[in-house]
């Protein structure tokens, strides 16, 4: 079948099979950072953004996004610089697999949620699995971070 | 992960109906389930374009189209505001958002899983399910009735001024709940007692005795020994059956608790 | 500037967090054939017939493999220097097929599609044999996993396979039952713990291809680099020149890329077709047929005065290495000779054990390696005995612990030269605040607070076995290239040990360009494992630096035309003793060592270590259970730890905190459950429960670190040690709340309320 969207703000018209899943299909358009961790939708390894949404591109097909903008982290090279350096500083990247999924959906949240407490960062990123870091160091990270974007906000 | 021969946005019910009518056929929900199956369909049918996932509200009740998220669920402020946040309660500890913005409600109740959080609540709260040629049926009825051909199109949760608590126990947080009870009352059908993870699927009792601003611990005790007599329980990987006898009872007492507040 | 002990950014940080295509599968060609494996439905069986007719004639196959097709040498996928501990017991694949997920068949095609058809249409028939099922009942059971007379042991670790024993030993000092029988109280007990999934995140891959060569290239996500090149030659029976291996970036490992899962099924369809060939493990695949913690029951006997004081132990471990030997032998030790050492002034000691064949998953090499197991019996044993004598945990081990210089006779004699188990426990009591917390307290609401305690130790390296190699060659400019054989898998080694070399070599982090591994190029290091990186590699580290920076002098000698003995080097310039406004420059030296020179500027060192020193830590855990649910919450854990300098501050933190909730999953959620046919359940993360950040409360890590005299700039190892206190010290916590003893794991709140706890 026939899809017309937008990956990363670009638009692509393509021919794809009507049963492939938009993380398969995101990858065979070069964006590598979409990753499958398993295969029961508990990972959050795969997580884009459709319309703006954190989505879990495992489950997703790709047939569904025609019409609809969906980006990766391909697409928000700048936003995860700047979120990443604050994980990096932390050494709470690790392994690096979990981090495109994580960071989407952190992207996700800063714009879902509006100050968010530190019950509601937990809960928000439940979803996204993490097996090097303990989750801790992510953690400080996001709190610097939205203490920096707090300062930008005030200044 | 199925496959699929054809993908069809259906652009009408009658024509998502029609093609449903083939055994080799399958509405899509959110596919949080359906895609670890490994069937061989002929076509896959997406109702993603009929509008469904809006959440409406009327004056006698709230209508709830089956490709609504379980995140839109959780966010909707006029129905949780309306029942006391156990919307929310009941979805938020389901995976992760972006598990939740892909799982439907539709998904959710046609399934009628046994560990279904969302088929749980709704019985507490006498929920309808609106099919496509069925016309509209108690909840409770749809989750005897066999699987078929017809196509869920909407819940529909009457506002009767319920007062409701959800409870749950799991073993991690997001995992599915080892048992899930949903109660619920008001004036005129007294006490709803939904027991869900049993590990079968969420079955519904009515409890006649006392007022949501005063039951005795003695009628507590009464009711939940109805639940136990009336509901079956059984093991699974999660637990067995006597440790959710044991849960049903602390968790009825609790959402009792709640409601008495 | 000094980097050893700071906190700096990974090297690939920034590429890893904006998501650059730098793991095995997005470097994979494009037209790799898809490998996949027919996997055994039955726990013990034989093939009678295997048809692949009908699914070769499948559009796109290229090629099915069965037993008939692999080289009948016996190997192991173990990741263990020769000659390996573990026995060899495998083959490709095998007419005997030994647990459900066993391959039986290998399926290369073109695309994902035909290969899963392929898979369905390979007709089997089995004659089903009884499996053994029940570790307990392994040994010298009639029924062998391994009855075939080609398997074989090339260590003497004591394993028949007639006897369904993959190992056994002993090693005591002292007469154990007659100190036992003069003691005033004993423990004797016995604990238990399941096997462990390590859930990397990315799943076991790996892609081949012949070069230009005719070698065959692999491209694998392993920890073992080097050790892949000698199981693929013995698997496939051809020569280890014929084979290079490369590591990429590694989603992960903990022990699980130890061993090699995936490798031998892509490399073989390669060197039979010629054409690449890539493997990517499902996360069910990883769940039921890979290579998790041994399980294992470890039996205490631990005697004491009046007074507290410890002055026997007895442990006997039996291990479960499921199907295959893949480190059987080698985990079993450290259960016992990282778990009674902790108490080293003991008056005897006695460590015995069993490691069976069943007919469930091979295990392997998990974070712990045997240590967590055994640490939690002991240390479990330790609480066990506190409570029973009435007496603070932490006063218990104030009394008995080993100390600094301390000889410790179970731990292959070595003396604790580095060890600040004093100043952990010191400095963890008092920032988890254990007086005040100690040992319950009611919350009013149906809630209980308890708190526990333990000790942990692991090694650093193999003693006298693990070799680690380094090379630094100088570059234009002066800038360094260092080549590593060691496996980056995350963890930030690649980084640590530049650290080092900018330090020794006085020069700045980004002036040093690593390069690791590729079997082609990088000097042999037996690999990321046992705890060896920072502490093996490290030193190999310093003494390259040592011996590039004698050949730079040498080569600044020459051009400022004085004696070698006559020069010092500052990082920036090699300079005249007599005179330092004579100099040249390192650019300036590096740039003329291109152009008629005969002194290579580039140094290569080897590194063995004959101790093990190791790392000590404290953990404290305080929960909160509901008495009502069974619910465990984690309010608090405290952990500091003594892993010698620390090198990179950060890491070293989040490798702590990592390990800590690895360890917590174990304790409290994570369970493999079989059928009783021996089906795996836990075959997804649906069914097998990582914790996730919800689960896992406030987790404080500090530092107090002792100098270790053989590591470099006095560090020790800390990869592993971190996992092993949660266990102990959050059953004893849990006892302390609910009065109930848990001696095997996961403690689940179903256990909590309806188990007496005796």
């Amino acid at each position: 079948m026939t899809i017309k969207f937008w990956l990363n703000g670009k638009q692509i018209e393509d021919i794809i099979p009507d049963d492939i899943l938009l993380l398969d299909y995101v990858r065979t358009k070069g964006c590598y950072s979409v990753k499958r961790g398993c295969e029961t939708a508990n990972c959050g390894l795969c997580t884009v953004l459709v319309e703006g949404k954190p989505v879990l591109s495992c489950s997703t097909l790709a047939a569904r996004v025609n019409g609809k903008h969906v980006t990766t982290l391909e697409g928000l090279q700048k936003e995860a610089e700047e979120f990443g350096a604050f994980l990096a500083d932390q050494g709470a990247e690790q392994c690096g697999f979990c981090n495109p999924g994580f960071i989407m959906n952190v992207l996700a949240m800063m714009k879902e949620l509006n100050d968010p407490t530190e019950e509601e960062i937990r809960e928000y990123l439940a979803g996204n699995l993490c097996r090097c870091s303990g989750f801790v160091g992510q953690e400080r990270a996001i709190q610097a971070y939205l203490a920096k974007k707090k300062e930008e906000v005030s200044e | 992960m199925f496959h699929a021969k054809n993908y069809v946005l259906a652009q009408n019910l009658e024509e998502a109906w029609q093609l449903n009518q083939k055994k080799t056929n399958k509405i899509l929900g959110g596919m949080a389930w359906m895609k670890m199956g490994k069937q061989n369909y002929q076509t896959v049918i997406d109702l993603s374009a009929l509008h469904l996932d809006q959440i409406e509200e009327n004056e006698d009740a709230f209508s709830i189209g089956c490709m609504v998220s379980l995140h839109d669920l959780e966010t909707n402020q006029q129905l949780n505001e309306y029942f006391q946040g156990a919307l929310k309660e009941c979805v938020r500890h389901i995976v992760g958002v972006q598990f939740r913005n892909c799982a439907t409600v539709g998904g959710s109740i046609y399934g009628r899983f046994g560990f279904s959080d969302v088929l749980t609540c709704f019985m507490a709260l006498d929920a309808k399910v609106e099919l496509y040629k069925g016309g509209i049926v108690s909840i409770s009825d749809f989750a005897s009735m066999p699987y078929d051909n017809d196509i869920l199109v909407r819940i529909i949760l009457p506002k009767k001024g319920k007062r409701i608590s959800y409870q749950s126990m799991r073993n991690t947080a997001t995992d599915f709940p080892v048992l899930a009870v949903a109660l619920s009352f008001d004036e005129q059908e007294g006490w709803l007692i939904s027991v869900g993870a049993r590990p079968g699927k969420a079955v519904v009792l009515c409890w006649q005795e006392g007022t949501s601003s005063e039951l005795s611990e003695v009628q507590i005790d009464n009711m939940t020994a109805y639940v136990l007599e009336n509901i079956s329980f059984g093991s699974n990987m999660r637990a067995k059956k006597e440790y959710r006898q044991h849960l049903c009872k602390v968790l009825i007492k609790r959402a009792v608790k709640e409601i008495l507040k | 500037m000094k980097f050893v002990n700071t906190p700096v950014r990974k090297k690939d940080a920034m590429a890893l967090v904006t998501g650059k295509p730098v793991y095995t599968d997005d470097l994979a060609p494009a037209d790799c054939l898809i490998v996949k494996v027919l996997r055994s439905p039955h726990a013990h069986a034989w093939i009678k017939e295997i048809n692949t007719d009908i699914a070769k004639k499948i559009p796109g196959i290229e090629c099915i493999f069965t037993w008939k097709d692999v080289p009948k040498k016996r190997f192991t996928m173990a990741g263990q220097t020769y000659p390996e501990p573990s026995p060899y017991d495998r083959l490709i694949l095998d007419q005997r097929v030994r647990y459900v997920g066993d391959p039986v068949a290998i399926v290369a095609g073109e695309n994902d599609a035909c290969v899963d058809r392929a898979l369905k249409m390979i007709k089997v028939t089995y004659e089903v044999l009884e499996p053994v099922l029940d570790f307990h009942t392994a040994k010298d059971n009639p029924i062998l996993v391994h009855p075939e007379e080609d398997w074989h042991a090339l260590c003497d670790v004591g394993a028949d396979n007639k006897r369904n024993l993959c190992a056994c030993g002993k090693d005591e000092q002292g007469d154990v039952d007659a100190i036992l029988n003069e003691c005033d109280y004993v423990i004797d007990q016995t604990y238990h713990t399941k096997a462990n999934q390590q859930a990397m995140m990315e799943t076991f891959r790996a892609f081949s291809y012949k070069d230009v060569y005719g070698r065959l290239n692999m491209v694998a996500s392993t920890q073992i680099t080097f050790h892949i090149r000698r199981i693929l030659s013995h698997a496939l029976d051809i020569p280890k020149s014929k084979i290079r291996v490369v590591k990429p970036r590694i989603g992960g490992g903990f022990g699980a890329k130890q061993t090699s899962l995936a490798e031998v099924y892509p490399a073989f369809v390669t060197w039979k077709t010629g054409k690449p060939a890539k493997m990517i493990f499902t996360r069910e695949e990883s769940q039921i047929a890979s290579t998790p913690r041994h399980e294992m029951e470890v039996h205490v006997r631990l005697g004491a005065d009046k007074s507290g004081r410890i002055r026997a132990i007895d442990v006997h471990t039996l291990s479960n290495t499921g199907a295959y030997g893949e480190h059987g032998p080698t985990t079993v030790g450290l259960s016992g000779h990282k778990s009674i050492p902790l108490y080293s002034r003991v008056d005897a000691f006695r460590f015995t054990y069993d490691v069976v064949y069943t007919n469930v998953m091979s295990a392997g090499a998990y974070r712990g390696y045997g240590a967590t197991q055994g640490i939690f019996a002991v240390e479990s044993a330790v609480n066990e005995l506190a409570a029973k004598l009435g007496i603070d945990p932490v006063k218990i081990r104030e009394m008995n612990m080993t100390k600094e210089g301390d000889l410790m006779p179970a731990y292959y004699g070595e003396t604790a030269n580095s060890c600040h188990l004093e100043g952990c426990l010191s400095q963890a009591k008092k920032l988890f605040g254990w007086d005040d917390k100690f040992p319950v307290k009611d919350m009013g609401n149906g809630k209980m607070r308890g708190v526990g305690m333990a000790l942990a130790m692991q090694g650093s390296s193999i003693s006298n076995v693990d070799t680690a190699s380094v090379s630094i060659k100088v570059n234009d400019d002066g800038f360094y290239s260092l080549m590593i054989g060691a496996s980056d898998m995350g963890t930030g080694c690649d980084t640590i040990l530049a650290q080092m070399v900018a330090d020794c070599m006085e020069c700045d982090l980004d002036n040093i360009a690593v390069y690791g591994v590729d079997t082609d190029v990088s000097p042999y290091d037996s690999g990321s494992y046992a705890s060896s990186t920072t502490y093996l590699t490290g030193m190999a580290v310093v003494k390259t630096c040592e011996s590039l920076r004698k050949r730079i002098m040498k080569e600044g000698a020459k051009l400022l035309k004085c004696d070698p003995e006559q020069v010092d080097f500052d990082g920036k310039k090699v300079y005249c003793l007599s005179d330092p406004s004579v100099f040249v420059s390192l650019k300036d030296l590096a740039n003329e060592a291109m152009c008629a020179n005969d002194n290579a500027l580039f140094a290569t060192e080897s590194h063995y270590s004959p101790v093990s020193p190791p790392p000590f830590m404290v953990g404290m855990a305080e929960v909160e259970v509901d008495m009502e649910t069974g619910k465990v919450e984690l309010i608090d854990y405290v952990a500091v730890v003594d892993c010698g300098t620390v090198v990179n501050p950060n890491l070293a933190r989040v490798q702590t905190e990592g390990g800590l909730v690895q360890g917590i999953g174990m304790t409290l959620y994570e369970d493999v459950v079989y059928s009783k046919n021996g089906k795996d359940y836990s075959n997804s993360f649906m069914q097998y429960k990582l914790p996730t950040r919800m689960d896992i409360g406030k987790i404080r890590v500090e530092f107090d670190s002792s100098y270790e005299p053989t590591g470099p700039f006095g560090a020790k190892s800390i990869g592993e040690i971190v996992i092993n206190t949660p266990a102990p010290a959050i059953a004893d916590a849990i006892y302390h709340a609910t009065g109930k003893r848990f001696r095997s794991l996961p403690i689940t709140p179903e256990r909590i309320i309806m188990e007496d706890g005796k």
